[in-house]
């Protein structure tokens, strides 16, 4: 429980993960807003294949440090690196065409569209020839199919008829489409933002399977939650925010739920 | 593919099923309307059609038939440009104001300037590409809602158009025969058509393929529907929203000609009833004003539902104000079938 603590006051990371190079991580990241300090000099390693847990109380900057990552903030200081090579990003479409796909809270469909015009939204494919090329006629068939496929892999078999409006699905279903678009075009790391929050028992469980097949299918999860047993039921690693800070980084084996809310709160010095 | 534990794996007609369980009949119709929104306006159509005609022999007489194509054909296709409008969840309340000075640049660059009749048509192409660019900037870049810009671009519209045209009609025999092709008719099984409703109903088609086929078509949904979801996806809004201003303005410009054709003339004081009834037709073919759902196709029975409601109250004898009354009564209806269906299950 009294992990040794570096030099920066941060708990090594448990496990063998050091020993591997990490898909994703930044280096003591800096975000002041005017002369509230978000951000005070926090590092974060996201390694392959794994699912990583963001946790901190309201106001901690586990927001904050997510849309640096996500590219909707600019850090002040620091320097974030994607597969080894540091990276700049200015707006969220620069993270998005880097490889980082962020899942929004309750945001990410149109629900009067159905689901495979849903994966599909904003990057279309057009048939081949003619009609694809000079009449931009866009391969619906095609896409559905793949959308058929890519949800069959991610084990959403609850959802196979792809022509039915998202608004007609369940919350769950609804957060499912949404996970497996931002999987679906060869993303690097998937970033979801508090993916149970608006969710029932059944539908949470089905999520958090989700994340599961979409680690096993080796993209690693950053996953940001409020709720201590999804974090714990999912996570492989989770890192703790506090006052703008990397309060530790633990695991479920390592620290109890208890442990990890006195960490959060600064009762326990971790 | 991992198998998933937390239930078992249900196929689209489970799920069918299981959305079919929860249901009673109502809801049941409620659903299938909120799939289908073109099917009530096509009822609707079908039973005024039947009562008209028992009502009246004349009404189902091929002329007759044919006049209510006619009527249809100019503010039918204004509507095609409404619906891409409020499918964004916009509205425009000037496209029967840029229609006229359409027209009248059409009628007036070929009458007083001499200019040939394609030229003076791409001039009012321009001048309904315009209008759509100038209803399009404000509605994206200075971010006014469309009801605010529209109303006033509409009374800009109307005061350029009479500024322009000194308030004269400009007569068809004076104008090139191009600008009036649009009235040239022909028959088919006994019903006079106009090249006009020809135009008409060509649009219609491209409108819906480009509509239902393309990236485009599906980003114009998206927008409407959820304007934030859909720039999350990546979708560039504004330029969308751009797009279909400048669309609309094109269809305007059509508008513009068949008008042309079907009055044999270019008239400024025409069209002012043509911005609301374009809207109606589109609220009543089951396009919802909120935006992201309905067809085009709807919107073509809206405007026949209209036409055939005005033919038929008129044939019957009743006083104009009743064939108003009836139009309002179907707007109320239509707005209230669209909020009904619209509660289908969260």
């Amino acid at each position: 429980m009294t992990t040794a603590t570096d030099a920066a006051g941060q708990v090594p990371a448990a496990g063998p993960a050091e020993t591997r190079t990490p898909i994703l991580s930044a280096r003591r990241l800096v975000k002041t807003f005017g002369r509230v300090v978000g951000l005070d000099g926090v590092s974060l390693e996201l390694y392959p294949g794994e699912v990583l847990a963001i946790i901190g109380d309201n106001g901690a900057g586990k927001s904050t440090l997510i849309k640096c990552l996500t590219g909707a903030e600019i850090p002040d200081e620091g320097e974030i690196f994607l597969d080894g090579k540091p990276v700049h990003f200015k707006r969220p479409q620069d993270a998005r065409a880097a490889g980082i796909e962020t899942v929004y809270q309750n945001l990410a469909v149109s629900p009067a569209l159905d689901v495979a015009t849903n994966l599909f939204l904003g990057r279309e494919e057009r048939k081949r020839g003619i009609l694809g090329s000079v009449f931009r006629i866009v391969d619906q068939k095609g896409m559905r199919e793949k959308a058929r496929n890519e949800l069959r892999a991610l084990g959403i078999s609850t959802l196979q008829d792809v022509t039915v409006p998202v608004e007609n699905l369940s919350g769950g279903q609804r957060q499912a489409v949404a996970v497996a678009r931002a999987a679906a075009f060869g993303s690097k790391v998937v970033v979801l933002d508090e993916p149970t929050a608006a969710l029932g028992v059944r539908e949470s469980n089905q999520v958090l399977e989700l994340i599961r097949n979409l680690r096993d299918r080796g993209i690693p999860v950053i996953l940001i939650s409020h709720n201590m047993p999804h974090v714990f039921d999912v996570a492989d690693r989770i890192h703790i925010q506090r006052l703008g800070k990397r309060a530790a980084t633990i695991t479920p084996e390592s620290h109890t739920m208890t442990d990890a809310v006195a960490i959060m709160t600064g009762a326990l010095r971790a | 593919m991992t198998q998933q534990t937390t239930e078992p794996p249900t196929s689209a007609l489970d799920l069918a099923e299981e959305f079919l369980d929860r249901t009673t009949p109502l809801s049941r119709i409620r659903n299938t309307l909120h799939r289908y929104p073109a099917i009530s306006p096509a009822l609707v159509l079908v039973l005024a059609v039947i009562v008209f005609g028992l009502l009246n022999d004349r009404f189902l007489n091929p002329a007759n038939l044919s006049l209510i194509t006619q009527q249809v054909a100019v503010v039918g296709t204004l509507a095609v440009a409404q619906t891409l409008i409020i499918l964004t969840a916009g509205i425009d309340l000037s496209v029967g104001a840029v229609m006229v000075l359409s027209s009248m640049v059409m009628a007036q660059t070929s009458v007083q300037l001499g200019l040939p009749g394609i030229l003076a048509i791409v001039l009012g192409l321009v001048v309904g590409l315009a209008a759509g660019a100038l209803n399009g900037f404000l509605v994206t870049r200075l971010k006014l809602p469309p009801f605010i810009v529209t109303l006033g671009t509409l009374s800009i519209f109307v005061a350029l158009t009479l500024l322009y045209s000194g308030g004269a009609t400009v007569r068809g025999a004076e104008m090139p025969e191009l600008l009036t092709a649009m009235g040239a008719t022909f028959t088919i099984g006994g019903v006079n058509f106009t090249v006009g409703v020809l135009m008409m109903l060509v649009l219609y088609v491209v409108i819906s393929l480009i509509l239902a086929k393309t990236a485009w078509g599906r980003h114009v949904y998206a927008v409407g529907d959820d304007p934030e979801a859909a720039r999350l996806a990546g979708i560039s809004v504004n330029r969308v929203l751009m797009s279909v201003y400048l669309a609309a303005g094109a269809i305007l410009a059509l508008g513009a000609w068949i008008q042309i054709g079907r009055t044999n003339a270019a008239s400024p004081n025409a069209g002012a009833e043509l911005n609301l009834d374009s809207i109606t037709a589109v609220v009543i073919g089951g396009t919802s004003l909120f935006g992201g759902r309905g067809t085009v196709w709807g919107t073509l029975l809206g405007a026949l539902i209209v036409g055939v409601f005005r033919n038929g109250l008129s044939l019957a004898g009743l006083d104009v104000l009743w064939q108003t009354f009836a139009v309002g009564v179907l707007i109320v209806v239509a707005v209230s079938v669209d909020q009904w269906i619209r509660k289908v299950r969260k």
